[in-house]
């Protein structure tokens, strides 16, 4: 049946070119699968950066009265990592599936405003590069330290002149800012793209879930950037001009800053999840060899996911001293978020109940999702239960509640993505044996690490101290949290040789490896510059089972 | 208010298990224990931890059926060699079963927040009797101030409350504030954490039924020596606190044996951060040190306090907190000898 379709294999060689007309190519590309590329690969070198700041952090941490680093060296690497995860890793590589596969998903034969994508691209790309400069030109004065010292969410007023001295600040502040207007940029592409370029047929109701996500995602993302935006622009006021938004001296709010920060950093979370929803939406089918359970009400709890996470903000601060009354409110507005989680979880388990489940990598990689995700969301609905928050939040238990969403969750369905996409980017088969070492040895490593690190919490350990006294009890627990690093960095290890070798020795994938339903197999692996050679017409969502069971086509029941 | 706490034999069996309270024991030879929050001691934390054996439970009961399900599906639906070629049923969805999933998490949440609720009004709106003891407290980098308002004295690092008992129901209100940047007060066994934010003042309350010592930390982070802010409660009896109180509103000791070291201490800068009650030292940037001596520890509960950690802390304040505002003076060895035989005085 596969026979039947109009495939066009092409592998073009760019090493028989000069490597500077490659590179020229690659900078000044407006293509979104390049784009798509450069996001996820500029991600991944953030990721690994990243990594090497955590692992600092937990030798630190995994004895006690440690003193491998300074507390100034300890405080700069977790707000380095945490702002380069979420805004110069995640944030990228989420973008790069968007930006790779929205188009091809739709039919479409580039996003809707090319050149805006590449700007919004080096705008991002800029940003990181400032954050980083701050290593080097941060020593505004002597000992005012490299790179910012203030916490990735960066409270005021330890970010005012008078506790920061020096410009490491100012390099946060700006490279926030700049990437800040590459990412809304990016969104209101990708929300043109979805609303304007669908090929014919491709009705709202029969985008593939994954566009559906990230429609959200973008949508999001114009939301939740701006307050993020205007806080740096004030903060930058406050520094320079004599502002005294978030000055507590002179009459300012830290209260404020709270506010601003989390209204945009609470939607973040879901600005990131989404599209890891989204290629856990698009996996669990193929390799289930059934239709996603209950597309409608899918699509229905991403819309309501969206809403619900712009009111939750507050559970951020249920320990600033708002009144009972506030706190109750975001409880409810909190827990409620369950519901519409809840039914994805239990959609996509519906989705493989009654399947033929194949187990390869990406499909693996996606269960271990479903099943750290739901912890994930368990330990989340502890944390919103304000009065237990109270115990919880700001310890370890938080750390280690978010790193199941971020790794456990979001940077698995992004394995499962690579997994189950590289053929179609490459043209080639990543390995399915160092897949399994890949997963299995990752899988070990965030689990020791990340289970490990709910207990230290519930024994009191608040998070961002560089050191602690060994009568606490927490010692045991912190070496355990710390070896499992070790097993994440050789499987990511497994991940980047499978990668790099398959490119070049990996079995050729065709057009459509995996028997798939989505618009995006229906071309070439790579796909030619211009996606599709003639615009496709789709009469249903799985507009290539259509094709290959014309006898049981999905548009008679839709 | 006063709460009868009933038997925890389940979070001690819990936080004796994870919390390797046992050493905790041993090294400090008394009732201390870790900062567990599965050993409440304190009425607020015996209702935050109700709700949290709840809330674990409810979870725990919808993690292990919805993990069954997981497994189950992947397990009994995978694909086997024997399997022939064809696509298996096409299901797209069923509304009646998916009307069953959406409303009984529903009905879990309605259930969920009901329960939160009691406890954020019971914590969050108690009304305090009139013997309630006042502190204010006030987050310093990287430090704790205690104001005792009703008392008018000031101490610093450890805070000393009334055990309450039953029938004699005396809760501990606290004000919180801040001097320079965010904190939060947290001593899991007595309270949840409540922040202390510069320009704001917020407040929480503890009602400790033990005598003991009971350890938390700043839980905020504050600055470069967050790390080394800890907190010290001491839950005295009655008698104790009154005894205390007294203490520390009597003017300090003065003795002629360490009049070089109150010289050297008065000429020098030290008199501009720190306060002793009836001398010319009326700083108050860092601790009040009219009873220093009667604290255990020094730094904000960094190390203990004894001579040998004085000697140190006035010499190089950064050998033990590296970051922390005191500076190192540059006294001689002579001088930093007497200020410390001085400091040793202040009973």
């Amino acid at each position: 049946m596969a026979d039947a379709l109009p495939w066009v294999i092409s592998r073009e060689r760019e090493s028989s070119r000069p490597f500077v007309e490659v590179l020229h190519d690659w900078i000044v590309t407006v293509d979104h699968k390049r784009l798509g590329l450069m996001y996820f690969t500029y991600g991944i070198l953030f990721l690994v950066i990243g990594g090497v700041e955590a692992s600092i952090m937990r030798a630190q941490l995994a004895v006690a009265n440690n003193h491998l680093i300074s507390p100034q060296t300890f405080n700069r690497m977790f707000t380095m990592h945490g702002t380069t995860m979420i805004f110069f890793a995640a944030m990228p590589i989420v973008f790069g599936f968007a930006n790779y596969f929205v188009p091809l998903m739709i039919g479409a034969r580039d996003m809707a405003f090319p050149r805006l994508n590449a700007w919004g691209f080096w705008m991002s790309a800029l940003g990181g590069i400032v954050l980083y400069f701050s290593f080097i030109g941060g020593f505004g004065l002597y000992g005012a330290g490299e790179a910012p010292d203030v916490g990735w969410f960066a409270y005021a007023p330890l970010t005012s002149s008078a506790f920061s001295v020096g410009h490491s600040t100012d390099y946060w502040i700006v490279g926030l800012l700049i990437s800040g207007f590459g990412s809304i940029a990016t969104a209101l592409n990708v929300m043109t793209t979805i609303l304007c370029m669908r090929c014919p047929g491709m009705k709202l109701s029969r985008m593939p879930l994954l566009v559906w996500m990230n429609s959200v995602m973008a949508a999001l993302v114009l939301v939740a950037i701006g307050p993020l935006t205007a806080a740096q622009l004030m903060l930058l006021v406050d520094r320079y001009l004599g502002g005294h938004f978030f000055d507590t001296q002179a009459g300012g709010s830290a209260v404020i800053w709270m506010h601003f920060f989390w209204i945009f950093g609470h939607p973040e979370v879901y600005i990131l999840v989404l599209p890891a929803f989204a290629i856990v939406s698009e996996v669990i089918p193929v390799f289930s060899r059934k239709p996603i359970f209950g597309y409608s009400i899918m699509v229905a709890a991403t819309v309501s996911i969206g809403f619900i996470s712009l009111s939750v903000w507050a559970h951020h601060l249920f320990t600033i001293g708002m009144t009972s009354y506030v706190n109750t409110f975001f409880v409810a507005s909190t827990a409620v978020i369950a519901v519409p989680t809840g039914i994805k979880i239990f959609n996509w388990v519906a989705t493989m109940w009654g399947g033929k489940i194949i187990f390869k990598v990406a499909m693996m990689f996606c269960i271990a999702f479903l099943c750290q995700f739901l912890i994930a969301g368990l330990t989340g609905i502890m944390l919103a239960m304000a009065p237990f928050d109270w115990q919880l939040g700001n310890s370890y238990f938080v750390v280690a509640h978010f790193h199941y969403v971020i790794l456990g969750a979001i940077v698995f369905a992004v394995f499962a993505g690579t997994y189950y996409w590289y053929p179609k980017v490459t043209g080639r088969m990543l390995n399915e044996t160092l897949g399994r070492w890949h997963f299995w040895l990752f899988l070990i490593g965030f689990h020791l690490t990340f289970d490990f690190m709910h207990i230290p919490g519930l024994l009191g350990m608040p998070r961002r101290i560089y050191t602690y006294e060994a009568s606490r009890g927490w010692e045991f627990w912190n070496l355990i949290v710390s070896s499992g690093v070790v097993f994440q960095i050789l499987g990511v290890l497994m991940w980047v040789i499978n990668v790099v070798r398959s490119y070049f020795k990996g079995d050729i994938a065709g057009g459509d490896p995996w028997d798939a339903w989505t618009l995006e197999w229906s071309t070439g692996s790579p796909p030619p510059e211009y996606n599709y050679a003639e615009i496709p017409v789709v009469r249903s969502r799985r507009p290539l089972w259509d094709l290959k069971h014309p006898e049981d086509p999905d548009w008679k029941y839709e | 208010m006063y709460f009868q706490p009933r038997r925890v034999t389940l979070g001690k069996i819990i936080s004796t298990w994870i919390g390797l309270e046992g050493i905790a024991i041993a090294e400090t030879g008394g009732t201390r224990t870790g900062p567990y929050m599965f050993s409440p001691a304190s009425t607020p934390a015996h209702w935050i931890y109700h709700l949290a054996l709840f809330v674990v439970a409810l979870c725990l009961g919808i993690f292990l059926i919805v993990f069954s399900l997981i497994a189950y599906s992947a397990i009994k639906y995978r694909k086997r060699p024997t399997d022939d070629a064809r696509e298996p049923p096409q299901i797209y969805g069923s509304n009646q079963v998916e009307l069953a999933w959406t409303v009984i998490p529903i009905l879990i949440v309605v259930v969920l927040f009901l329960a939160a609720a009691r406890v954020i009004h019971a914590i969050q709106d108690a009304r305090f009797p009139p013997n309630a003891i006042e502190v204010t407290a006030i987050g310093h980098q990287f430090w704790w101030e205690f104001r005792y308002p009703g008392y008018g004295f000031t101490t610093a690092n450890e805070l000393h409350v009334p055990v309450s008992e039953p029938g004699h129901s005396i809760p501990t209100h606290i004000t919180l504030l801040s001097a320079d940047t965010d904190h939060s007060f947290w001593v899991p066994q007595l309270a949840g954490k409540t922040d202390l934010i510069p320009n704001r003042q917020n407040e929480t309350w503890i009602e400790p039924h033990e005598v003991g010592h009971y350890v938390g930390q700043c839980a905020q982070y504050c600055g470069t020596q967050h790390a080394k802010m800890l907190l010290n409660v001491m839950v005295d009896s009655p008698g104790d606190f009154q005894k205390w109180v007294q203490q520390q509103k009597s003017p300090a000791v003065v003795s002629d044996r360490v009049a070089a070291g109150r010289k050297e201490f008065e000429e020098n800068a030290c008199a501009n951060c720190h306060t002793i009650t009836g001398t010319t030292a009326n700083g108050k940037f860092g601790p009040d040190l009219t009873h220093l001596m009667s604290r255990t520890t020094i730094a904000a509960g960094a190390v203990q306090n004894n001579e040998k950690n004085l000697l140190l802390w006035v010499t190089e304040p950064g050998a033990i907190k590296p970051g922390c505002l005191m500076p190192a003076m540059q006294l001689d060895q002579q001088n930093v000898k007497d200020v410390v035989a001085y400091l040793m005085s202040l009973q």
